[in-house]
């Protein structure tokens, strides 16, 4: 039973962690029709900025937790201004090549300025240990993503279904005809939303940081993994992306525990299921040609 | 009246609350020519794309020769003999005039699925390609890039692209759109001239009143989803309704346009 | 006029690629032995991209399994080398076919990452599988034996070994160009330029999309074949996303609209990669600037851009 239990906060806390990221290259991709192959870079930067704030700066995570993905943002507003605007008119293609460029660039500039090697961050005193639910011992830091999670969630749903600009960006994300009629293409809504979804991708990286391994290698992961999220549950939506989330947490946490020969597989196979019973994903719509 | 080629039974299209298309019946005679009016957003081009295979109908049949093609694949109903044009040009920009019509004559004779000839020397091919674009007028833009050719051309080449694949049924919808009167008056001439050939029967949609009554054996009249009329023109030009919907007053037709339906 | 320039020129270029291994030194036959194999990996790709216009991201996945099945062959049936490589075409092309019927359904933007993740997936498995695969390691301690068909040929000697890869490289090459060509070919690029016409044209797109996948992945699959007794080793790397990189950069580098395009981006890509690795590590980041670059700037290719300056000035 606690085994069970674990295994489920164990998902919970993956699933949300990736929910935050998936859903941020959801909107990016709803808004400016972009896949932003590099999205997964900009989580690994996120997570590299923070190990410099806390090892070598000496700042809280508290501090990093903020600092470090505004600095993503703005790194994502130079490449929008300074690359991505040359191609938004093109044909998707151009976009996805462009994209797949800034994640070779991204990947070698952080092994150039941080080596190859394994980085660690500790997490803050305060969740440091580990506290006693259903009966089994779990990491504090654990329930402290699942929080930073939920909260994200929360925030998003309120943004999404409270706001205007939120709901004008989710009603683009499911039809791109009306968003053009709205015209909410300006080149500030685009740099916006796509600083948005990068601002996304860090919080995720530095969240990320104290419980995983740091190295050149973890941007390359989550993409694949954001990409197996956002085709379970469908391109361009936002519950879509919850439930692909969580989808893959639960494939990752009971996969991880009982069927740990094939638990890096079972992803995949979860996402050539969906492939062969709703080609759109759960969720989606309208993906077909 | 002859069989009819095309029958439609209470074909139906819904977007979310909104019915586009509501329950259109519609017989359409072999070798004859029937044109479908009415303002921008009577659900025409929704009309066309469920008839085609373009959308998969909400409710309602489409039997072609009494075969029931409802909701299949374009390329199937391509196969059964029906071919359409679109709004908007649909051509293959990159290619010159007369590859354009070869790509749609080796997928009609199934030379598509040969690796190892050479497209470039498939004489029969290419000689039938060239007579159908004389027919068409257009004999003389053969080796030209189909991406720089004018407006009216690409329009007649879209035309020479539809009919390569032989079809029973063609669907031209608003062939004439955005053409200067004399490509008007060119375009008129030659689909009066296929239809009176016996070879093809035609559905068109139209706004240009001149071209769907000199060459419409029968016309429906379709207003928000639904037909409001159908009959012979004459019956049509009388009908007190469609003077006033649509006939008459350009006003309503820019109410209509504030109302449309997605398409 | 052009085309006779053109024409010569090729000539030249095949002549001199066929007398290579008498004026220069060894290295350099290393080098175009590689510029030959990656170029021909980069074609089928351009198969698929250039011509049908799906962008793929895991065609590495083709490369790599074709790369395991001649070595596999090799270490533990000994088998000769052009069964190895029909072996190689064929799991290259199988691999295609069951991914390329998952992917080629949805459009560009799926197909795009579900190449990347299936890519991915193949990698994994050859990563973890390590009673099969040996893991990070890869299979090496193979030796090249006989090339088969009766044909005396001392595959070990460099020299020799380039020009079987010359000679398979050209035939496979020609036999791609003619499927460029043919009048499925002619289909191919009328789906990549309007996919909706060809479908109004009564043909399943989807099908065609298909089998220009699984042709591009059996030519991928050639090209690694190719490559593992060339490099006396099949790693997992053959199978990485960064290898995926490779023929797509290759593709743009050289131009997407020609068919020797990618040949001459492969040999672009190849000796701008020697001489930057000797300078620099970051091999990879003056990849994705030139990637970059390319797309902002130059999306016709070396040979495009170089050929529509040409065209220009002889006006």
């Amino acid at each position: 039973m606690s085994g069970i239990g674990a295994a489920f906060l164990n998902s919970l806390d993956i699933g949300l962690l990736l929910f935050v990221i998936a859903v941020g290259l959801n909107i990016v991709f709803g808004v400016l029709n972009v896949i932003n192959f590099a999205h997964g870079a900009l989580y690994m930067l996120g997570a590299y900025l923070a190990y410099s704030l806390i090892n070598l700066l000496g700042m809280p995570f508290w501090v990093a937790l903020i600092v470090a993905p505004l600095v993503v943002a703005a790194v994502a507003v130079l490449i929008d201004r300074l690359v991505l605007r040359f191609i938004y008119q093109r044909d998707v293609a151009d976009s996805l090549l462009l994209t797949f460029a800034l994640l070779l660039i991204i990947n070698e500039s952080v092994r150039s300025l941080w080596g190859s090697g394994i980085h660690v961050v500790e997490p803050p005193a305060l969740l440091q240990g580990t506290v006693h639910v259903f009966g089994a011992s779990y990491p504090t830091y654990s329930l402290f993503v699942i929080v930073v999670g939920l909260v994200l969630l929360a925030g998003l749903w309120f943004l999404f279904n409270r706001t205007r600009a939120g709901k004008i960006m989710r009603a683009a994300a499911l039809d791109r005809e009306m968003a053009e009629a709205l015209c909410i293409n300006t080149k500030r809504v685009v740099t916006g939303v796509f600083a948005f979804g990068a601002w996304l991708a860090a919080i995720g990286g530095v969240v990320a940081a104290p419980m995983r391994a740091i190295d050149p290698g973890m941007g390359d992961k989550i993409i694949i993994e954001s990409f197996i999220v956002v085709v379970i549950g469908g391109l361009g939506s936002f519950p879509g992306a919850l439930i692909g989330a969580l989808v893959l947490g639960l494939i990752h946490g009971f996969g991880g525990r009982y069927l740990p020969g094939i638990n890096m597989l079972l992803p995949f196979v979860g996402m050539a299921l969906i492939l062969l019973i709703k080609p759109t994903g759960i969720m989606g719509k309208g993906a077909g040609v | 009246m002859n069989e009819p080629l095309l029958s439609i039974r209470s074909l139906s299209k819904h977007f979310g609350g909104v019915a586009a298309v509501d329950g259109i019946d519609l017989d359409v005679p072999a070798r004859e020519t029937v044109a479908i009016i009415g303002p921008n957003g009577a659900g025409k081009t929704t009309f066309y794309n469920m008839v085609s295979g373009r959308m998969t109908p909400s409710a309602g049949q489409v039997l072609l020769n009494g075969r029931d093609i409802t909701g299949q694949p374009p390329h199937r109903i391509s196969r059964l003999g029906v071919s359409r044009s679109f709004q908007i040009n649909n051509i293959f920009t990159e290619m010159t005039v007369r590859e354009n019509v070869e790509v749609a004559l080796a997928a009609f004779h199934h030379h598509s699925r040969r690796w190892f000839n050479l497209a470039s020397r498939n004489r029969p091919i290419q000689e039938e390609a060239e007579s159908l674009l004389e027919r068409l007028s257009i004999g003389e833009l053969s080796a030209r890039r189909a991406g720089v050719i004018s407006y009216g051309d690409k329009r007649l080449l879209e035309i020479a692209v539809v009919l390569a694949t032989r079809p029973k049924l063609v669907l031209l919808d608003e062939p004439t759109a955005g053409m200067t009167p004399e490509e008007t008056r060119r375009v008129t001439a030659l689909v009066k001239s296929l239809a009176d050939s016996g070879d093809y029967t035609f559905l068109i949609t139209e706004h240009d009143m001149e071209v769907v009554f000199s060459l419409a054996d029968r016309i429906l009249v379709m207003h928000r989803g639904k037909a409001l009329v159908a009959g012979t023109p004459e019956e049509v030009r009388r009908h007190p309704e469609v003077r006033k919907a649509y006939l008459g007053e350009d006003d309503d037709d820019q109410e209509s346009l504030s109302q449309e339906a997605p398409q | 006029m052009k085309n006779a320039i053109l024409m010569a020129v090729f000539v030249v270029v095949l002549a001199g690629l066929v007398l290579l291994p008498w004026f220069t030194p060894y290295f350099y036959i290393f080098i175009a032995t590689e510029i030959l194999i990656m170029g021909l990996f980069a074609a089928s790709f351009n198969l698929i991209f250039g011509y049908t216009g799906m962008l793929s991201f895991g065609h590495a996945a083709f490369f790599g399994i074709g790369s395991y099945a001649t070595a596999m062959l090799l270490l533990h049936l000994q088998w000769p080398l052009v069964y190895c490589l029909i072996a190689s075409v064929v799991f290259g092309a199988l691999l295609a076919l069951v991914i390329g019927f998952l992917s080629v359904r949805l459009n560009e933007v799926y197909f795009a990452m579900l190449t990347l993740a299936f890519g991915m997936m193949v990698f994994s498995i050859a990563h973890q599988w390590r009673s099969v695969t040996n893991g990070s390691d890869g299979i090496a301690g193979f030796t090249v034996g006989e090339f088969g068909l009766g044909l005396p040929l001392t595959l070990g000697n460099p020299a020799v070994y380039y020009h079987v890869v010359l000679v398979i490289v050209v035939l496979a090459s020609a036999l791609l160009y003619l499927i460029g060509r043919s009048s499925f070919g002619m289909i191919l690029q009328a789906i990549r330029q309007n996919a909706e016409r060809v479908s109004f044209c009564g043909l399943n797109v989807r099908a065609y999309r298909l089998a220009a996948f699984t042709i591009g992945g059996g030519f991928a699959g050639l090209a690694g074949g190719l490559m593992a007794p060339f490099l006396r080793v099949a790693s997992p790397e053959m199978l990485h996303w960064s290898t995926s990189a490779e023929p797509v950069l290759m593709s743009i580098l050289g131009g997407t609209g020609y068919f020797l395009g990618p040949f001459v981006g492969s040999a672009i890509f190849i000796l701008l990669e020697t001489w930057i690795t000797s300078i620099t590590h970051a091999w990879m980041l003056v990849l994705g600037i030139v990637l970059a670059l390319m797309v902002m700037f130059f999306r016709r290719g070396v040979l495009g851009t170089f050929l529509d300056w040409w065209q220009e000035r002889q006006r």
